[in-house]
């Protein structure tokens, strides 16, 4: 599916700030793929997911989707096949809009026309896909969604992302912003999503015991590098413990942050 | 002439149309204006000067708008230049284009010409009460104008704009292309600019490349007037009427200074600073609002 060939990524290349954040990664993922990403702050994962959605261009390497090279394709291009939710939970909604315009944006990817779309069926569509999040929003349709809390703008987030069926979705701790409860619930959304809709995932997390849970993938990244991998029967046998001995034996060093890494939330 | 004061607000409210698409819709201060503003009534003009039928005039100096926005929005998009930035490129630009289009003139009189406004006065005289003529076309041209924004606003493509502004990573996941929307709204917007620049030059009776001089000024007085005025609403069609009001008020209040100013011992040159004054003033009462705003932000963001 999607391919990179020796990517390495240089900040600010000749200048005094130079920095390499991401060092010569090479990585496949397979179709139906989950795959969760860890590693420290700073270890370049969220550079990870920009350089495959395409809000950065390598200085180094390629990027091909399904066979086709995309390296230098622009983020909005690769946006139709790549669905992605950050960190803050504003960024994937309008705030001045209600909730049923959000959804007629989001409905379809690509350039929008001078029709109008919204009409009562697709407002009884929205209603019967709103109520798949359990969190009564299907009754507030007209609503602003500044008026929404964090939880459910991300909640609504995933789901209109998921509708719009993307080959690939990036989630860069999607839940790292909410409340505990509300971070559960979305992280459940998250993979009833990914599995109801066979989609094919990436998801960043600071949390260990969600990146050994969820997924059929785990990637160890620092320092611009992936360090280790696991999958299959190796990843279902993995525990926080044994994944911080990995880190020592690999960098001959203690986990710079162990704290957050062992945290329970 | 009492109806003077209503005219004026209503000929440059199509104006501000055009500055809260870009201001407020687009969240693009761009500041084209000054140079589109003057570049629609000097097409205007010419067009008159030349005996071009009046309505493909009026298109032409729309025209003429859209293009001077789209530069703008290609000098940003593509050269990566700052948005202030890329308008005053633009506008600069326009003053010497300006003159060339009025015939390397600054300045013609367009009195003893047929136009538009001749025409609709020789139209309606006689169904309506002369000294009402003007005020009448013009409400139904602001309206109209308003009205198909207000449904333009409302369209897939409308609505995609309008989100932009808001958060424009939300537009680029949709695999829109930011700078495709900032190009048609940027276009749309002065576009409207001109247009309100050739009625504006056909009331006055000429055409001058200083006409557009601080009328960006003015537009966002009225636009922060005009949201003064009413209670905050997302709804377009309250947006564009807010809009309207404004320029209606702001107008209104610029008259009564003009021709009222030397009661208090006012002179016209006096009115820049006074537009400046109403625009801190503004701001300041504003601020508060703005601050509660902010704070839901931050509420959302911790939550
Ligand atoms: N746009 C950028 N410009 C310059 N440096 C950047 C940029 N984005 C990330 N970096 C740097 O790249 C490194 C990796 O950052 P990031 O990918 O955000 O880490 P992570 O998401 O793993 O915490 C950091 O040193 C960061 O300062
Ligand atoms: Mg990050």
């Amino acid at each position: 599916m999607i391919e990179l060939k020796n990517i390495s990524m240089i900040f600010g290349q000749g200048t005094v700030n130079e920095n390499l954040a991401i060092n010569g990664i090479n990585l496949k993922v397979n179709e139906g793929d989950f795959i969760t990403v860890i590693g420290s702050n700073g270890a370049g994962k969220s550079t990870l997911f920009n350089l495959i959605a395409g809000s950065i261009t390598p200085t180094v390497g390629a990027i091909s989707l399904n066979g086709a090279d995309i390296t230098r394709h622009p983020e909005y291009r690769r946006a139709r096949f790549i669905g992605r939710i950050f960190q803050n939970p504003l960024l994937g909604t309008a705030s001045n809009m209600s909730l049923e315009d959000n959804m007629m944006i989001t409905r379809k990817k690509g350039f929008k026309w001078l029709k109008r779309s919204l009409n009562s069926r697709m407002r009884e569509q929205f209603r019967g896909e709103l109520v798949q999040l359990k969190m009564g929003l299907e009754e507030r349709m007209k609503e602003n969604l500044a008026l929404f809390s964090g939880g459910q703008r991300q909640a609504l987030t995933l789901l209109m992302m998921v509708l719009s069926r993307p080959e690939l979705i990036l989630l860069d701790e999607h839940t790292a912003a909410l409340d505990p409860k509300n971070a559960q619930i979305v992280l459940e959304l998250t993979d009833r999503f990914i599995r109801e809709y066979g989609l094919t995932a990436m998801m960043i997390t600071h949390n260990m015991h969600h990146a050994i849970e969820y997924g059929n993938r785990l990637l160890m990244m620092d320092k611009g590098e992936i360090i280790f991998e696991a999958s299959g029967e190796e990843k279902r046998g993995l525990t926080v413990e044994k994944l911080i001995d990995k880190f020592h034996q690999i960098r001959h060093q203690s986990f710079e942050n162990d704290r957050t890494l062992l945290a329970d939330d | 002439m009492i109806e003077g004061i209503f005219v004026e607000g209503l000929i440059y409210g199509i104006m501000v149309l055009g500055v809260f698409i870009s201001f407020r819709i687009l969240d693009f201060p761009d500041l084209t204006v000054d140079g589109s503003f003057p570049l629609g009534a000097a097409i205007m003009a010419q067009c008159i000067l030349s005996g071009t039928s009046l309505s493909l005039a009026l298109l032409l100096a729309f025209a003429g708008g859209v293009l001077a926005g789209v530069v703008t929005s290609l000098i940003h998009n593509h050269l990566k230049v700052p948005n202030l930035l890329a308008g005053i490129l633009t506008m600069t630009m326009l003053y010497s284009v300006n003159i060339r289009v009025l015939g390397n003139r600054a300045n013609v009189p367009l009195l003893n010409h047929d136009t538009v406004l001749t025409k609709v006065t020789e139209l309606l005289s006689g169904i309506v009460p002369d000294d009402y003529i003007l005020l009448v076309f013009f409400v139904l041209v602001a309206m109209a104008i308003k009205l198909l924004l207000d449904i333009f606003f409302r369209t897939d493509l409308g609505m995609t704009i309008g989100a932009m502004g808001n958060n424009e990573q939300m537009v680029i996941s949709q695999g829109v292309n930011p700078m495709t929307l900032k190009s048609i709204g940027l276009g749309l917007s002065n576009g409207l600019v001109a247009l309100s620049g050739a009625f504006a030059a056909q009331y006055l009776g000429f055409a001058d490349v200083g006409l557009g001089q601080g009328i960006i000024i003015s537009g966002l007085a009225s636009v922060m007037i005009g949201e003064f005025l009413i209670l905050k609403s997302n709804r377009i069609g309250v947006l564009t009427l807010c809009a309207l009001l404004g320029s209606v008020c702001f107008y209104a209040v610029m008259y009564v200074g003009r021709y009222y100013g030397y009661v208090v011992n006012m002179t016209p040159n006096d009115l820049n600073l006074i537009k400046g004054v109403l625009i801190i003033i503004l701001l300041v009462l504003t601020q508060g609002k703005k601050l509660k705003k902010s704070a839901v932000k931050t509420v959302v963001k911790n939550d």
